[in-house]
């Protein structure tokens, strides 16, 4: 039990959250957030106490290796980054906070499950505790509609596409005669492909798709992310992602890979045409929050370089990715967290000018963190496209990292515009700011790593590596 | 030693930082104080080089990224030495020459000079190929800034195209450093282990298909930079809206790292590649030379006229570097010193005129010679130096590149002649156009002449053009040997592949 100790104090922390919640007067309700907290760091540092015990769990539904261990820390720092973004954030919006915060920290425990799963039933489990969870938090905001519009939008959207994955699921189950990971391995291994298993794969390759908002599965993103409170649209576009992605490279590369010639192919083009579409896209955006939303959508057909690459290069490329990816993004969301005030929306381009005139320092963190998701030196972020182009010259798909180098072009156009706003446009009204301290706090935090990472990347490409080599 | 040069810029933007937004007089001296420091540095790198010695000097190698061989590897040579003495000296000057010309958010200002002053260093230091990129690629980040905070009217545009221009280049250049880096871990060419060290790269061997598709990668990045006809389009956008510092920095920089890195990388690393593209890279020379010089007579905009006279006289560095010959070579080298000098010097008399008048349209001006003869005089000599007269510096490049041309071909030489004398003509026709006739324009009437610090920074520039001009041994002296060695490389791979 004490292998499943990060998970269950989530979930004891989230249900005593859920019970204290009545009995605490308004003016109390701060102290869930702190709770809230002290349960994640005490996961967070459970988790990392089980660091190279390596084991299977729950007979083998769920495996406690690096890899799994290396994203769970993923989805807690990020969770514990949006805990602290959210403190004043939600008094602001008028958000219930026991909810907010029960709801968080469920999200989390299904994400977890879904970095562990070795079983196609685990993975589903997981996702659903995580996808049922983050339908009500995109629609917390209850008196705006278009958090209402992006929440039902979501929800509808993702029960149909958890069919699909069920579907998927169920094929691929009658055509091999398990669930298990590495059963279906060892049949595939053995058996070449029929009908029925593509369309299983075909499904899940939809299903999964749907999940990291590839193209053209991505129809919920944008207005799933800009209804929803913003602090969530930065850990559903984090944390949803990374969790999705973890399941989805167990699954193709741990059961499927003897298969990779069928789907390989069809990899490339979702990658091709998801970071094309989402740039493109990105482009005609007025709202920053929509724009970092097709953002969101280009950088997975990024990391899907990764699982086209498919070898421990690949893997290693998308993890250091998403920590990069993790810091810079939830530096984005809270740069526009950052301009809210109460009863208005600051979330357009006009917001940010003359930003960094007013406040160098946020300008300048908000400046790095634009960089980093362009892919510009030194930052996290270009040490991973970096890291993710090695891997697609080294597998020789040449005209895939061409596409891609020729999108962060595209990219800085719209990355620039947020920029150009921030240093070379006149304000025209003055609203005052007044971030709490640990918004400040994490954006500073934040604004550092990706700088550090940037710089000294070598202890993160080592941790990545032995991460990846333990599924592989 | 190398490091210490190439971040004290970076520390001192870093202190200003803390400087009060409003002392604006001390963030002014201190960051002149630091460029000027820098520069003084850069000089005591001269007496220990040995002049004799082809391969790099000051050296400074440690281990960075081990997992995938990546270092932080600094040396000159004699090709990177007088970029890096030619660097520092033009931060100095552009920044004692921004004085009064800035007057907005001047912190911000002196913060990203010194730091493009870093990036510019860093590039013309670093001989690892992820450690170039990076110097590559932050150096666009405060020209960016640079155009588009303090730029003209139309700086927003200007700034993202040149920042969009410069990293489409850098991008493929990026591929192919990434390509090289897998091939030198490919036991058919190279050692075994993957490296970005340049010099360990040079001894890869590859096969020539190969070569070419690698020089192609880089030579985008390299020819936006430089600008080549025809990827220039940035250029006068660029110009025209950029700060008069940033125009010069520019012109006397920028611009040089794209020729540097042809010299430097597609020479060196794809030595067949090069011979086999040379034809190519001269005719799209050539046109660039004819072409700017055309342009740049139908300018009626004083700083595009410039920003094409760049692309013509870079026409004729591309054209030394690819005449393979070693009069050319040299004479590219120091053509890249006497463009950063001369259009540097062009760039600061404009923005002396733009300080005065708010205009860089000739059309405005005339007759300026009674009433700022100092300006007149400093203004004649540059044009000169910039049309090669004998005696000054220009002379002397374009003479060598003439002579290299003319050993590869006749043909060369004698299109690229034509060049000369369009050059002469446009800014001979500019001068008469601005200095001489009648003060007609009553705007110009009490245009006061050059200040004392004007005269301060002009006063070195017009120095090393008469240095140049007429004692160029010590400017041809340093990089002699280097050059040399270069030359020999890309001869006797000519040799093997004859033998093959």
């Amino acid at each position: 039990m004490i292998r499943f100790l990060p998970e269950l104090l989530l979930i004891g922390t989230g249900l005593f959250l859920l019970i204290l919640d009545p009995f605490l007067p308004a003016s109390r309700k701060s102290l869930l957030g702190k709770i809230a907290l002290l349960g994640l760091v005490g996961g967070f540092l459970a988790t990392l106490s089980l660091w190279g015990k390596e084991s299977l769990l729950f007979g083998g539904l769920l495996a406690l290796d690096g890899y799994a261990l290396f994203f769970k820390e993923i989805f807690l720092s990020v969770t514990i980054l949006t805990l602290l973004v959210s403190f004043r954030y939600l008094s602001l919006e008028k958000i219930p906070q026991g909810e907010y915060f029960a709801l968080l920290l469920f999200a989390t425990v299904g994400m977890m499950v879904m970095a562990a799963g070795t079983n196609l039933l685990s993975i589903y489990l997981g996702l659903e505790v995580m996808a049922i969870s983050s339908y009500a938090l995109v629609g917390l905001i209850r008196k705006d509609l278009r958090s209402l519009e992006g929440a039902l939008k979501y929800f509808l959207l993702g029960a149909f596409n958890s069919g699909i994955i069920l579907y998927g699921i169920a094929l691929l189950y009658g055509a091999t005669g398990s669930t298990d990971l590495s059963e279906i391995f060892i049949f595939f291994s053995r058996v070449p492909p029929s009908k029925m298993m593509l369309v299983g794969v075909a499904l899940l390759v939809a299903g999964f798709g749907f999940k990291i908002s590839a193209f053209p599965f991505h129809m919920w993103v944008p207005d799933a992310y800009e209804g929803s409170p913003t602090p969530i649209a930065g850990y559903l576009s984090v944390a949803s992602k990374a969790a999705s992605f973890a399941a989805l490279l167990r699954v193709f590369l741990v059961a499927l890979i003897p298969l990779q010639p069928e789907w390989r192919n069809l990899v490339i083009l979702l990658s091709i045409l998801t970071m094309t579409f989402g740039n493109l896209l990105a482009f005609a955006q007025e709202s920053v929050k929509r724009m970092l939303a097709y953002s969101s959508i280009a950088h997975a057909g990024y990391l899907l370089i990764g699982l086209a690459v498919g070898n421990v290069l690949g893997v290693s490329a998308i993890l250091f990715y998403f920590v990069a990816y993790a810091l810079m993004n939830l530096g984005a969301f809270s740069m526009i967290v950052l301009l809210t005030r109460q009863g208005t929306r600051a979330e357009s381009l006009e917001d940010f000018k003359g930003l960094a005139n007013r406040h160098p320092v946020w300008g300048f963190c908000f400046l790095l963190f634009l960089l980093s998701l362009t892919g510009i030196p030194p930052s996290a972020g270009f040490v991973g496209k970096f890291y993710l182009l090695a891997g697609a010259i080294q597998t020789g798909l040449y005209g895939l990292a061409l596409v891609a180098v020729l999108n962060s072009v595209v990219a800085l156009a719209y990355y620039s515009r947020i920029a150009r706003n921030m240093y070379m446009m006149e304000e025209r009204r003055r609203p005052e700011i007044s971030p709490s301290w640990a918004l400040r706090f994490s954006l500073i935090l934040l604004a550092i790593l990706t700088l550090g990472f940037g710089l000294f990347p070598a202890p993160l490409f080592e941790l990545v590596q032995e991460a990846s080599q333990s599924i592989l | 030693m190398l490091s210490f040069l190439c971040y004290l810029p970076l520390a001192g933007a870093l202190i200003i930082l803390f400087f009060n937004r409003e002392w604006h007089k001390p963030i002014r001296l201190f960051a002149f104080l630091v460029s000027l420091s820098a520069f003084v540095v850069s000089l005591f790198l001269i007496p220990p080089f040995r002049l004799d010695y082809s391969g790099m000097q000051w050296v400074e190698k440690h281990p960075w990224i081990e997992a995938i061989g990546v270092s932080y590897f600094l040396g000159v040579d004699g090709v990177s030495l007088p970029l890096v003495l030619l660097t520092t000296f033009l931060s100095a000057i552009a920044v004692l020459s921004s004085f009064t010309a800035i007057k907005e958010r001047q912190k911000e200002y002196y913060v990203s000079l010194l730091f493009l002053e870093t990036g510019m260093l860093g590039v013309f230091m670093a001989l690892d190929l992820f450690l170039f990129y990076i110097f590559w690629e932050v150096m666009l980040v405060p020209m960016y800034f640079l155009i588009g905070v303090w730029g003209h009217e139309r700086r927003l545009y200007a700034a993202i195209k040149f920042f969009l221009y410069t990293l489409f280049g850098s991008v493929l250049m990026l591929l192919g450093i990434l390509a090289l880096y897998f091939l030198s871990a490919n036991p058919a060419y190279g050692t075994g282990g993957g490296t970005f060290d340049f010099l360990q790269l040079t001894h890869l061997s590859l096969p020539i298909q190969i070569q070419l598709w690698l020089f192609t990668a880089f030579f985008f990045a390299f020819a936006i930079k430089v600008p080549m006809f025809p990827f220039h389009t940035w250029l006068p956008d660029a110009h025209v809206e950029a700060p008069t510092a940033g125009s010069v920095l520019l012109a006397g920089v920028l611009l040089k790292m794209g020729t540097y890195g042809f010299m430097r990388f597609g020479l060196l690393l794809f030595p067949e590649a090069s011979r086999k593209a040379a034809p190519l890279m001269v005719t799209l020379a050539i046109i660039g030379i004819i072409y700017g010089a055309f342009v740049a007579m139908a300018q009626t905009d004083m700083k595009k006229l410039i920003a094409y006279s760049s692309v013509s006289h870079l026409g004729f560095v591309m054209l030394g570097i690819f005449s393979l010959t070693p009069q050319g070579l040299s004479g590219a080298l120091l053509q890249m010193i006497n463009h950063g000098i001369s259009t540097g010097a062009l760039f600061l008399i404009v923005g002396m005129l733009y300080e005065r008048r708010h205009t860089h349209l000739i059309s405005e001006f005339g007759g300026l010679s009674h009433r700022m003869p100092v300006f007149a005089t400093f203004f004649a000599i540059t044009m000169f130096s910039s049309i090669g007269l004998p005696g000054l510096n220009g002379f002397i490049g374009e003479f060598l590149i003439l002579l290299g041309a003319f050993r590869a071909r006749f043909l060369y030489a004698a299109l690229a002649v034509s060049g000369i004398v369009l050059g002469a003509a446009y800014m001979l026709w500019l001068y008469q156009r601005t200095m001489f006739g009648e003060c007609d324009n009553p705007k110009n009437r009490s245009i006061p002449d050059c200040g004392m610090r004007e005269i301060c920074y002009m006063i070195p520039l017009v120095l090393l053009m008469f240095w140049i001009g007429l004692y160029p041994k010590p400017f041809l002296h340093i990089s002699e040997a280097t050059l040399q060695h270069v030359h020999q490389l890309v001869q006797t791979t000519l040799l093997s592949s004859m033998v093959r």
